[in-house]
């Protein structure tokens, strides 16, 4: 679905699931991507394992209600993404 | 700050022009969710990336014979206290907009956050509610018809 901002990576203002090689996976909302860098903002992070849930339980959980956001912005390197997804399609 | 009455009075109009009853305070919240039988409720938003999607899928979800028999709508950003008192109405959910909550005899049961609707078309986003209106209110629209 297209947005408004021509300048912003076609995800702009989607809520994406982005997991990383490590054990984070973020929920957020895009506000731009390139080969660098993610930026999400309104974004939530969870560790696998954390409060007994593994990411995929985290995840299906998150496509069920939505997250609490616990940072306004953050910046992903690119180079530990595992995968983007968006968090609708789930 | 809330946003410009001007800028998001459009917005607004979408939904009041099609029988939505606006909630301006905590008080109009109350005294809408206190109210019997089934109803939705529109978290409304100048998010383009999403309400641009929501409002028109509403619309044509309402052309449903089956439907919800109230409906209102806060709009998050612009009615600061009111929207903080509707989600209070379903405080576990995280807070989202837009979104849509169904409800029955006061009772929500079915949500729509906003990641459901911004990835859609309008007609997925009207098929995802009346598939949920069918399940749901089916029976009380056959009784009052």
């Amino acid at each position: 679905m297209g947005t408004f901002h021509d300048d912003k990576h076609q995800l702009h203002g989607i809520t994406v699931v982005v997991d990383t090689t490590g054990p984070e996976i973020w929920v957020g909302r895009c506000d731009d991507m390139d080969e660098h860098q993610i930026l999400l903002v309104d974004a939530d992070v969870h560790r696998d394992g954390e409060d007994g849930r593994s990411k995929d339980e985290y995840v299906e959980r998150s496509a069920s209600f939505g997250i609490w956001k616990k940072h306004d912005r953050v910046r992903i390197d690119r180079r530990a993404v595992a995968s983007v997804r968006r968090l609708g399609d789930l | 700050m809330p946003y410009s009455p001007l800028m998001v009075l459009p917005m607004k109009q979408e939904l009041t022009a099609i029988g939505f009853e606006e909630l301006l305070s905590p008080d109009d919240v109350d005294r809408w969710m206190a109210a019997s039988g089934s109803a939705m409720l529109v978290i409304n938003s100048v998010c383009g990336c999403a309400a641009g999607q929501a409002r028109p899928g509403i619309r044509l979800a309402l052309e449903h014979e089956v439907r919800p028999e109230r409906l209102a709508t806060v709009f998050a950003g612009q009615e600061v206290e009111a929207t903080a008192r509707a989600r209070g109405h379903f405080a576990d959910i995280p807070p989202s907009s837009p979104s849509i909550a169904l409800f029955k005899d006061g009772e929500m049961v079915y949500f729509v956050p906003r990641h459901r609707i911004e990835s859609r078309s309008a007609e997925d986003v009207a098929a995802d509610l009346t598939g949920a209106f069918d399940r749901l209110f089916a029976a009380a629209t056959a009784t009052a018809g």
